[in-house]
């Protein structure tokens, strides 16, 4: 029958794919590995070199979670906003996430610094920042959604969302105008984003908060598909709007939230990916494009990741130049020979 | 309740539709009492900016009614919650699609969401109506198409498809034929016509093709400025609200031919 079609092919394929990147991920780094060795610490060989074990083990395969993690969730919550907004440019960030984020953690970096107190010149943990972050972008959604009750039109809520942006943007301006150089590098360098620091209990805490926001996203595909029409065809058909919009906004907020506190601020891949799943599955059926748009985000999140870490080498480049320096270009090239984009 | 309320399917009382501002209100029509049968093909006329589209989102409950109520088989609008409404009442606005990426198909399925479990799978019975109402609108060839490949006529049947898929009672349409040429207005109104008699559901248009409607319709309704007639296009004629709908010096009514003419100079 020719009624909804499953492509079945293209995931078989991508999935595929996923696993080859993974394991090439995990296989490359400064140390080099040989891939049947890693094949046997991943099934629990535990007679391999107790340095390697600990690699593979504690480095590289938390990382290689954190990549999946980060590029799925990211990309998902681009294309729920994609659709939320009815707008392409629109990505996970739109809401303020990321600058409630990066105000949390300027203030918490660069605040100790031009305030004194009691973090003078400390330097800050991972769990520290994380919570940081949590808060700051916590604080700037609240603050979106409870403006986004009060607002009847989808649009002002994006432009609401910018404006937190820009307002958070000058604050964190101020800070690093009064901040000291060593407090500026620690910041910018949170900024550029990284997928390599996180423990394992850190990832289980990670994974936690993702899979409720992965259930909510399950919850919301019939009102996602109906919006595909507009807001008031959809309530034609008996969607109840505004409890939707805010769970796609709450969803949204949970998986950038948590992606953004322990791996930072990390562009692009929001935006761009959810058309990249377009191009490959041309469809607009949410149950097809979700997992479509998970599993495209995790690919080019550990192709970006391998590429950061300059394979053979002792050098990692910030993750966050990587997703906009490869994967741009990309789109753009991809976008020029298919010559239309669609929401 | 007597039996004749029985085969009412819509139903104003008192109704006042417009707009609520914070300290004004705009009212653009009030005590508005319509009683609508089931089976019936309705066009609603008036001219421009008189109120049809207000008046068809109110009854739609796109938007809400500043006083009064509306009964919808029965029961008051106010007591739907969306879910129920969509059961018993579908719609075409004139508003354009966001782009996106969805074929015929899709959006004709969309139409089955009232009915689908929380992941939209479509049952057997789903599949049934969708492809019935493809059928009904003769557009099994456009199927596979995305929507935005379609002429305005071909979206125009789709989207008529989609309520038909959504199986309900009463169906309303905002200027189904706005961007339409003779031809295909002409087969629009005959497709509605058909399906008013096939289906036994009530159809009700606004629509300025009003020559047409009132050759073809069952009942009209007529917006003109403080006052809203309805009734069969004869009781209309006979009670001179129909030719009020134009000033007289331009487009005039002719009893005999029952069309609206050019008013040709003295």
């Amino acid at each position: 029958m020719n009624t909804t079609k499953l492509y079945t092919k293209q995931f078989v394929i991508l999935l595929i794919i996923l696993v080859l990147i993974w394991f090439l991920n995990i296989s490359l780094g400064s140390v080099s590995i040989p891939p049947t060795d890693i094949f046997a610490i991943i099934f629990g060989d535990e007679s391999i070199k107790e340095s390697w074990q600990t690699i593979i083990i504690n480095f590289r395969i938390p990382k290689a979670i954190t990549a999946i993690l980060v590029g799925s969730g990211l990309s998902i919550s681009g294309l729920l906003m994609q659709t939320l907004f009815r707008n392409p440019l629109a990505g996970p960030f739109v809401l303020g996430i990321s600058s409630g984020a990066s105000l949390g953690v300027a203030l918490l970096i660069l605040g100790s610094s031009v305030f004194g107190g009691v973090f003078l010149s400390a330097s800050f943990s991972n769990w520290a920042i994380a919570i940081a972050s949590s808060l700051g972008s916590f604080l700037v959604l609240s603050a979106v959604i409870i403006a986004a009750n009060k607002v009847r039109n989808t649009m002002s809520i994006l432009i609401i969302g910018l404006m937190f942006g820009s307002f958070t943007a000058a604050i964190i301006s101020l800070l690093f105008y009064f901040s000291e150089a060593q407090q500026i590098q620690q910041y910018v360098f949170w900024s550029f984003g990284s997928l390599g620091s996180l423990s394992w209990e850190e990832i289980y805490i990670f994974l936690t908060i993702y899979c409720l926001g992965i259930a909510g996203v399950f919850a919301i595909i019939k009102p996602l598909n109906s919006f595909l029409l507009g807001e008031n065809y959809a309530k034609s058909l008996g969607i109840n709007v505004k409890q939707s919009r805010i769970i796609i906004l709450v969803v949204t907020s949970l998986l950038t939230g948590v992606i953004t506190a322990f791996a930072g601020p990390i562009a692009f891949i929001g935006l761009a990916v959810p058309h990249l799943a377009k191009l490959i599955f041309t469809t607009s059926n949410h149950k097809v494009l979700i997992p479509a748009t998970a599993i495209t985000g995790a690919i080019i999140l550990l192709i970006c990741d391998i590429i950061a870490q300059v394979p053979m080498s002792e050098f990692m480049l910030p993750i966050n130049a990587i997703t906009s320096l490869f994967g741009a270009p990309i789109v753009i090239w991809l976008l020029i020979r298919k010559k239309k984009i669609y929401v | 309740m007597n039996s004749t309320t029985k085969h009412i399917v819509l139903k104003t009382e008192n109704l006042s539709i417009g707009y609520q501002q914070k300290k004004s209100t705009d009212i653009i029509a009030e005590n508005l009492n319509l009683s609508i049968e089931k089976g019936k093909f309705i066009a609603l006329l008036g001219k421009n900016g008189i109120g049809k589209s207000t008046l068809l989102r109110t009854i739609a409950k796109v938007q809400n009614s500043l006083d009064g109520n509306i009964y919808v088989k029965g029961k008051n609008l106010a007591d739907y919650n969306n879910k129920e409404l969509a059961t018993v009442l579908s719609l075409v606005l004139t508003e354009r699609l966001p782009e996106s990426q969805l074929t015929v198909f899709e959006l004709v399925a969309l139409g089955r969401q009232p009915y689908t479990n929380w992941v939209d799978n479509l049952s057997e019975n789903d599949l049934q109506k969708i492809n019935r109402a493809i059928e009904q609108t003769e557009i099994k060839h456009l199927q596979e198409k995305r929507f935005y490949e379609l002429s305005d006529g071909q979206l125009q049947r789709v989207l008529i498809a989609r309520t038909l898929a959504q199986d309900t009672e009463l169906i309303i349409l905002d200027e189904p034929t706005a961007h339409l040429d003779m031809h295909h207005t002409y087969k629009i109104f005959q497709l509605l016509q058909k399906l008013v008699a096939t289906t036994q559901k009530t159809i009700i248009i606004s629509t300025h093709q009003v020559n047409l409607a009132i050759e073809i319709v069952d009942e009209l309704i007529v917006m003109n400025t403080n006052d809203v007639a309805s009734g069969t296009t004869q009781e209309l004629i006979d009670s001179n609200k129909l030719e009020k709908l134009f000033p007289k010096e331009i487009l005039s009514f002719n009893k005999k031919l029952q069309q609206f003419t050019i008013s040709k100079n003295e």
